[in-house]
């Protein structure tokens, strides 16, 4: 299949590779889940805790940020995870803002607005929700009448050798010439799980936080395990999603950044032809 | 030669990428603090009422629990312990000389005394109290239903929000003090589980949970359930009512349906 230039050598090639609702969707996507990622952060810090169950026990958090003073009277942040205590000082708990060390779960720099102020982080949250689960609904329509989703999901063989992706990956060695016309093993087990699974339970668990909906829908509360729990919950997967955008931006920065840009831009996306065994 | 491209290519991209996020953060906080630009991101509110009016008939409950699941450590937040005068002199003499004065739009102004509408059909619940905060207690709550007083003054047609008047001035250090006050819309007001507390757990209601009465509404979030409740008015309008949101909170930024 590979292009073959007249020398007999195999050459670059440009494949359409991104549909236009995939890009558009993508860019809507970055929007909002940057916004809500840091208005989210700015929610957390009002109650810097997380619990487990209906109610909170204030006594027993599973995650707890809090600052106390050390012998010198300077304020430590301290952030306990499932009992275990941990000194996270200038970055959780206790953070610079305006220069002077205050009490606040996640720095400034990391929350919608960068100032205290949760009617604010709030309003900007639930705007982009709206915007970010109408595009997902898009996305998902367009993907079950094209068949797109298909695409995300590994074929046997490819889990088969799941051993050596990953491998190649750690060597920051990508597919090249045929293998590159479709998303490998790792892409596509990355794609779905936050596709299909963690953006709807984010979203899932974020409404069953909703007193309204919890008296419509107790089902949902109950699937959850109670309104803490569905925190927690919701809490978890954005971290999740926190994980999957830094390992996706260091993958389109180690794997040709101006290609997979474009490709996401104009749908353009660059084949480089399998190495001869020769050139090694 | 190529590396070294690369290199440069990606020193670019690293300083554009902090230039880029420098500027975007103080950006969103610009927006923030811009009137247009909050008035956009507040129509989302509009978008959650309608889309929770709609799932939530004006006859579906909130879950009620058990008293295995009542908190032992409510928390109590916003006001704990008021310290406006004409209160502190109420509470001194453990509100005997209260009196509840439901007005505004109404047939007939009335009065009640805590041993009057303890003597007025009772409803006890146990409910998840949910703070807009974050956590949630869980607490058991008797009190007269609104409905019950509404039913007794009788509405006039153009009433169409219930405001509650309460008794504590809250301190919040953005904006500066203010008495707290409420409002609900007709179908909440009228709810089943919407009732004026003047028990929790099973025993008077104390100062820090809003003695000698306070608001449950239990649908939507904790600084709907106004404390230390004084005065109730039906009016056709809040425009006109301190900041003009309807209530301390929504004075302040927070959404008038707290639903979410």
């Amino acid at each position: 299949m590979s292009a073959i230039s007249e020398e007999g050598v195999p050459r670059r090639q440009l494949i359409y590779r991104h549909r236009l609702v995939v890009r558009i969707t993508h860019w809507v996507n970055v929007l909002c889940i940057a916004v809500l990622l840091m208005s989210g952060m700015q929610i957390f810090n009002a109650h810097p805790a997380l619990y487990l169950g209906q109610r909170s026990h204030f006594d027993h958090p599973v995650l707890a940020m809090s600052q106390a003073p050390d012998s010198d009277d300077n304020p430590v942040g301290i952030t306990t995870i499932l009992g275990h205590d941990f000194t996270t000082t200038g970055v959780l708990g206790v953070s610079r803002e305006n220069g002077e060390l205050v009490e606040r779960g996640f720095p400034s720099w990391a929350t919608l607005p960068s100032y205290q102020d949760l009617a604010t982080g709030r309003r900007w949250h639930f705007f982009f929700a709206w915007l970010l689960v109408a595009n997902g609904l898009v996305y998902l329509a367009w993907s079950l009448t094209t068949g797109h989703l298909r695409e995300l999901v590994p074929s046997r063989d490819q889990l088969r050798h799941i051993g050596g992706s990953i491998w190649e990956h750690m060597r920051l060695r990508f597919p090249r010439g045929d293998e590159a016309r479709h998303y490998n093993v790792l892409q596509k087990l990355a794609y779905f799980g936050i596709v299909v699974i963690v953006l709807p339970l984010l979203v899932l668990a974020g409404l069953t936080m909703s007193p309204g909906i919890d008296a419509a829908f107790p089902w949902l509360v109950e699937l959850f395990g109670g309104r803490q729990t569905a925190r927690t919950i919701h809490f978890i997967c954005a971290t999740l999603v926190t994980l999957f955008v830094v390992v996706h931006v260091v993958m389109v920065l180690v794997s040709g950044v101006f290609n997979n840009l474009r490709s996401m831009i104009t749908g353009n996306y660059a084949i480089e032809p399998k190495e001869k065994p020769d050139a090694r | 030669m190529r590396a070294e491209n690369g290199l440069d290519r990606r020193g670019f991209l690293t300083r554009t990428f902090a230039l880029g996020t420098t500027l975007l953060l103080a950006g969103c906080d610009q927006l923030s603090g811009s009137e247009s630009f909050r008035r956009l991101l507040f129509r989302a509110e509009t978008l959650t009422r309608t889309a929770q009016r709609a799932i939530l008939g004006p006859d579906v409950m909130a879950h009620e629990y058990t008293e295995a699941d009542i908190s032992p450590d409510f928390k109590a937040n916003g006001s704990t312990d008021p310290q406006d005068e004409d209160y502190l002199a109420l509470s001194a003499n453990g509100f005997q000389d209260w009196k509840l004065k439901v007005g505004g739009l109404v047939e007939r102004p009335m009065e009640w005394s805590l041993a009057e509408l303890r003597a007025l059909p009772s409803r006890t619940q146990i409910t998840r109290h949910d703070c807009v905060e974050g956590w949630s207690c869980i607490g058991k709550w008797k009190g007269v239903p609104l409905k019950v007083l509404l039913d007794k003054v009788g509405l006039k047609p153009a009433a169409r929000y219930i405001v509650f008047y309460c008794a504590d001035t809250l301190d919040e250090t953005l904006t500066g003090g203010a008495k707290y006050y409420e409002s609900l819309g007709l179908a909440d007001a009228n709810h089943a589980q919407t009732i004026l507390a003047y028990e929790m757990n099973d025993q008077t209601l104390t100062v820090p949970y809003g003695a000698p009465l306070r608001l449950r509404v239990e649908r939507q979030l904790g600084y709907k359930m106004a404390k230390y409740v004084m005065r109730i008015e039906a009016v056709t309008d809040f425009a006109d009512i301190d900041g003009g949101q309807g209530g301390f909170w929504e004075d302040r930024g927070y959404e008038w349906y707290a639903g979410i």
